[in-house]
């Protein structure tokens, strides 16, 4: 009766020894999954360049990212979407200092569509996109669809809307811009990273949403850039605010950007949603780490810090084979200097 | 029952024949999927699925050792929590408590079964992972402890009742105190019994992926310790079930059989400990 | 491992523990106040878990009252939540997964119980007794990589073709829906049914059958008329145990119900339960309100699941004199 609980005791410690005996330092962030592949490409190679470090992301949603982040459960959050004032309000409250925003890379929310018979890209105008989202223009063969797409043979067919079922910040970027672009939208359903949807049924995730479009003939989605090009989906053209109809690349992301890059808020919460721009791709948006500006623990703090700093530097050349638009450089400058407010 | 007896001989026998075709159906459709897991799965096990930590998502190739041993961990000490607690309370039931008590812990217990597994999910994150600041291997061990006590409390009772009293007479008969009847005479007789219950309620968590979800999150890489977060099998199935990965789903499979058979091995053990043990009650 | 090593100390040399414990003479008073506290944690525990799924449900509860369970609007932008999408595609994807899962299960039972050979019956309850232990997020895996294809290929269309007047069977067919999360969930409590009712039944006393067959009846009708009543308790028991399952389980729901809180007739369309829009928003509830709701339908979900589990333990008291044994289950 002696002997066995203390034949246990020091079975724990041999393997809690085992894994203890490890001394590298272990940092949690969790949140938006849109830049998850760039993401997990980018702790995997700074573990292998550092392996003291090691970054561990795991992708909840946007609205994950922030809520935990807010709770102090994980050490930073990403999101799609930038934190609200009441949601800076709630943090700075609970820590009694605030969270500071550092984009990472910019990407883009396409239209993707399934109609049979047609293969070619659409031309979507504002209008468009928030009429058939709010259920308002209900048949493909509309006119304020096929308006601008003279020439594509559009059937009488009933549309079919797919969208996230969860929380996301690509959702948080499309009723961003639908808020933008239509008034109604913005009065009845507003901008966020869940909201009420009046029409259509949800996919969780990119992935749910391209599949749901894939399969069901009639559809329309909305989907991060990589997940089309990936699903070799057809994906269509959206007009901006300068009347032009563009398709979402790296060059249109970047040129959506450029306007942003010159007058960047100190704080860098910034919607680039129908950015001006003759050549700017208008559903585009920045993605968020969100990092304490104060972190007690100096092994962690330096850890974030060379993090992020390796990210704005070394880091960026990571991010256009995975179809992220890299930061302009005016907005590294900025972010470099931000970096030094985290203590 | 004016009906002539060849028409209720033909009923019996159709009826009869509907029934062996549904036993028929059921056993197979279970054993197709079955068959399918170890299909699929057997085919992705490998080495490398042992041994390494995942790739950076899209990539081809890695494993889950830090899922294996995350588990593993989780399972030590959900073990840890509750094992002794549904034992210890298992006996006071079984002989000390009087009936009131006894019916309200056995009402607890039943109670603390039925709670579906994603609201122990939410009570360890309020209550562990909020305090703690962190998601932890000690929050997810929590959680799948508080859902081990019920299943041994209340199965450990009962093989304990089903020692004959004329033991416990017997013992107390000879001097003996009434602990030291139960540590040297009624424990061990009902000991198979108990390891049984025990194995059974260690195989039920050992594939709880709800509890999980909210308490040890999970990790790409080792988790150091038992303050971070830590990756865990049936996690990773989850998460790479639903990802747009092909060999992220390749990998799911194979984690699928791998806890699979962990799970099925503990469930055949246990039941050949009981069956090699003295005749205890049914089952 | 540890498993072992735990319950050993029983079997193990008492000689030793008796130096430390024999100067105390209330030896028994000490280990009984020990595991009195070992039980009475167990108690403290449970209430414990209900207090702070009542506590932390105050704000719906104050904000919303029962018009919580009577609405349908589920949005976390202008903060109004209702669960009666959540609670309909629970109750619905259970209903659907007894429908199929009951009479196969029943029908299994039977011939297992009464016809099968008895080596044949014992070695099949072996194996499903093994099944009962199969995880659910593998029956997700499975679910998403084998029924999801197999429903929106074949089963779904064919439905459609055949039954398509009827509103259940409507609507285009996404192999997801409230359809998919019941055949999945009919898969996970066949073991259930099968095992629980072929123990109730064989455990009819044997005269029962054989005085019905010397009476004249056929074997159904001995099986139908005499067994099945006798133990008709004790099956109900068995049904309600595996609803109580169903409206409980999260994963392997969560991964084929499509997670959409929509209220439809048709069994094709995306839906959402209860246990998996917890799972899948928890994590990311920004927002007091939005949380607090998500621990109210938590609430509301373990009430359900109480009440169930209640009234199966009844029945299943009813119809075995010892009712301690199937307390396990």
């Amino acid at each position: 009766m002696k002997r066995l609980p203390i034949t246990v005791v020091l079975a724990i410690l041999g393997f809690a020894g085992l894994v203890w005996a490890d001394s590298t330092l272990s940092l949690t962030g969790a949140g938006a999954t849109f830049p998850y592949p760039i993401y997990s490409k980018w702790f995997d190679e700074y573990h292998k360049k550092d392996a003291n470090i090691q970054i561990n992301y795991q992708s909840i949603g946007s609205g994950g990212g922030i809520k935990q982040i807010t709770e102090g459960t994980v050490d930073f959050g990403a999101s799609d979407g930038p934190m609200t004032d009441a949601q800076l309000k709630a943090y700075q409250d609970k820590h009694g200092f605030p969270i500071l925003h550092f984009p990472t890379v910019l990407g883009a929310d396409v239209p993707t569509y399934n109609i049979p018979g047609v293969s070619a890209e659409l031309n979507f105008t504002p209008q468009a996109l928030a009429g058939i989202f709010l259920g308002k223009v209900t048949k493909w063969n509309d006119p304020l669809i096929t308006g601008p797409n003279k020439g594509v043979n559009l059937p009488a067919n009933d549309i079919l809307v797919v969208h996230r079922s969860e929380g996301s910040g690509t959702t948080y970027i499309w009723t961003d811009y639908l808020s933008k672009v239509s008034e109604e939208w913005k009065t009845r359903v507003g901008k966020g990273t869940a909201v009420n949807w009046p029409v259509g049924l949800g996919g969780q995730g990119n992935e749910g949403v391209a599949g749901l479009v894939k399969q069901t003939p009639n559809s329309i989605g909305y989907v991060e850039l990589i997940y089309a090009i990936q699903n070799k989906m057809l994906y269509g053209r959206v007009q901006n605010s300068s009347g032009a109809f563009i398709k979402a690349d790296l060059a249109s992301v970047t040129a959506a950007a450029a306007s942003a890059a010159e007058n960047m808020p100190a704080d860098f919460r910034v919607s680039i949603t129908n950015a001006p721009g003759k050549t700017a791709y208008p559903i585009s948006s920045f993605t968020w780490l969100l990092i304490p500006s104060k972190i007690p623990d100096a092994s962690k703090r330096d850890a974030i810090k060379g993090f992020v700093s390796w990210m704005l530097g070394q880091g960026q050349n990571y991010t256009e084979a995975l179809s992220y638009a890299r930061l302009p450089k005016e907005v590294v400058a900025k972010e470099k200097k931000a970096l030094t407010e985290v203590q | 029952m004016s009906l002539g007896l060849g028409w209720r001989k033909f009923v019996s026998g159709f009826m009869l024949t509907m029934t062996g075709i549904c036993a028929v159906v059921a056993v197979s459709a279970l054993f197709l999927i079955l068959g399918y897991l170890v299909f699929h799965g057997g085919a992705s096990v490998n080495w490398n699925f042992f041994t390494k930590l995942p790739v950076p998502v899209g990539e081809t190739g890695g494993g889950m050792a830090n899922a294996i041993v995350g588990s593993g961990k989780l399972l030590l000490l959900a073990t840890l929590i509750g094992v002794p607690i549904g034992f210890l309370g298992a006996i006071y039931l079984a002989e000390f408590s009087g009936t009131t008590t006894a019916f309200i812990v056995r009402y607890a217990a039943d109670l603390l079964n039925g709670v579906p597994s994603i609201v122990i999910g939410i009570f360890a994150y309020s209550l562990v992972v909020l305090p703690f600041k962190h998601f932890s291997t000690l929050a997810g061990g929590c959680a799948l402890g508080v859902m081990m006590i019920p299943i041994t409390l209340r199965s450990t009772e009962e093989f304990l009742r089903s020692v004959p009293n004329a033991l416990r007479e017997g013992a107390m008969a000879l001097g003996a105190s009434k602990w030291k009847a139960i540590a040297t005479v009624i424990v061990p007789c009902a000991y198979r019994g108990i390891l049984t219950a025990i194995l059974l309620a260690f195989a039920r968590v050992a594939g709880e992926t709800a509890p999980l979800l909210f308490t040890a999150l999970g990790n790409s890489f080792w988790s150091p310790g038992w303050n971070q977060p830590t990756a865990s099998l049936p996690v990773v199935i989850y998460n790479y079930a639903i990802s747009p990965y092909e060999d992220w789903h390749r990998q799911a499979w194979a984690a699928g059989l791998v806890l699979l058979s962990l799970i099925l091995v503990i469930n055949i053990v246990a039941r050949g400990v009981l069956a090699r043990g003295t005749p205890l009650s049914r089952s | 491992m540890a498993a072992t090593t735990t319950t050993v100390p029983g079997t193990g040399p008492v000689a030793g523990s008796r130096s430390w414990l024999s100067g105390l003479r209330e030896g028994d008073e000490i280990v009984r106040l020990i595991t009195f506290l070992f039980a009475a944690f167990v108690v403290f525990l449970t209430v414990l878990l209900v207090f702070e799924l009542w506590q932390g449900s105050v704000l719906p509860r104050h904000k919303f009252g029962f018009n919580f369970l009577r609405t349908s609007v589920w949005d976390p932008v202008n903060e109004q939540f209702g669960a009666l999408p959540f609670i309909y595609g629970t109750v619905v994807t259970a209903a659907v997964a007894l429908l199929i899962a009951v009479p196969l299960g029943l029908g299994a039972a039977i011939f297992l119980a009464e016809l099968a050979p008895v080596r044949l019956s014992d070695n099949l309850e072996f194996f499903i007794d093994l099944l009962a232990a199969v995880p659910s997020v593998i029956y997700g895996l499975l679910g998403i990589f084998i029924v999801i294809p197999l429903m929106r290929q074949y089963i779904q269309p064919a439905l459609k073709s055949t039954l398509g007047f009827l509103p259940f069977f409507q609507g285009p067919a996404y192999g997801l829906g409230f359809l998919t999360a019941g055949v999945v969930l009919a898969i996970m409590l066949l073991p259930y049914i099968i095992s629980v009712s072929r123990e109730v039944l064989l455990s009819v006393p044997r005269d029962q059958r054989e005085a019905a067959l010397a009476l004249g009846a056929t074997r159904w009708e001995a099986t139908w008329k005499v067994v099945v009543p006798f133990a008709r308790s004790g099956i109900l028991g068995s049904i309600f145990l595996a609803l109580a399952r169903a409206l409980g389980e999260t994963m392997a729901v969560t991964m084929v119900i499509g997670n959409t809180p929509v209220i439809s007739a048709s069994l094709f369309s995306p839906g959402d339960s209860i246990a998996s829009v917890i799972a899948s928003q928890f994590k990311e509830a920004t927002g007091d309100l939005y949380l607090q709701s998500l621990i109210e339908l938590g609430l509301v979900l373990f009430l359900l699941t109480f009440i169930l589990n209640g009234l199966a333990r009844l029945l299943i008291l009813a119809t075995s004199e010892r009712g301690g044994g199937m307390a396990h289950l």
